[in-house]
């Protein structure tokens, strides 16, 4: 198990209900943490509409997770 | 430069740091706040952004258009918080010194945004109704779906 930083933003933070938690996860990857999270929430979002970044740059979804990292998914844009 | 602002944004302050005698050409462009989206009344936005990401995207966009055009200078920043209508979301300035550069670089800096940069966009309609846009899934409000 590792303890890893989420934030959360627009869509998924208001399906969860908070801005950031702090949490420890069997999750190895990105991809099984949003998965989790997904499933535990009730995410809309399906994961192939989402990107994952780590400590502030984009990753790839099987990028393998490490013990105090800050995460998070980030759902489709739409500045301007 | 590329920038998340809080606050509102000056454009004649942000063209002002574009100055440069060597530029013979500025073409700028603003984001306004609408009062419609596919025919939905609009009363107000609201912009989130994660900061940190978006700069950094926003810095990589910048460099991505000095070096395909022939550009002097280029600024974008981007608004977050509450807007109304008619508010100033996003403005993109650049110079250079023919104007064919700086209207390709305005335009590649704006789409490049929109389509990259961790910025979010929820919107407020007359009936009550709120979608964050392009994040809506199947059965939702045909809004959020379009891009």
């Amino acid at each position: 198990m590792i303890t890893v930083n989420i934030q959360y933003f627009a869509i998924l933070r208001e399906q969860r209900g908070l801005a950031r938690e702090t949490l420890t996860t069997a999750a190895t990857t990105a991809a099984a943490l949003y998965d989790e999270l997904r499933a535990r929430h009730g995410f809309t979002l399906p994961r192939d509409r989402v990107r994952a970044a780590i400590t502030e740059e984009f990753v790839a979804w099987e990028t393998p997770l490490r013990e105090g990292q800050t995460v998070v998914f980030i759902p489709p844009v739409a500045g301007g | 430069m590329f920038r998340i602002s809080n606050e509102p944004l000056d454009p004649a302050a942000l063209q002002r740091t574009l100055a440069d005698a060597h530029a013979g050409a500025c073409v700028t462009f603003e984001g306004w706040v609408r009062d419609h989206n596919d025919g939905h009344p609009v009363l107000a936005l609201d912009y989130e952004a994660y900061a940190p990401l978006a700069e950094k995207e926003g810095a990589r966009i910048l460099e991505e258009a000095r070096a395909k055009f022939a550009i002097r200078g280029a600024i974008c920043v981007h608004r977050v918080g509450a807007l109304k209508i008619g508010d100033l979301a996003v403005w993109v300035g650049v110079t250079a010194a023919h104007r064919g550069a700086a209207f390709d670089a305005c335009r590649y800096l704006i789409d490049e945004t929109k389509s990259r940069v961790p910025v979010w966009k929820k919107e407020h309609y007359a009936d009550g109704a709120t979608v964050w846009i392009n994040c809506a899934t199947r059965g939702e409000h045909a809004t959020g779906v379009k891009i």
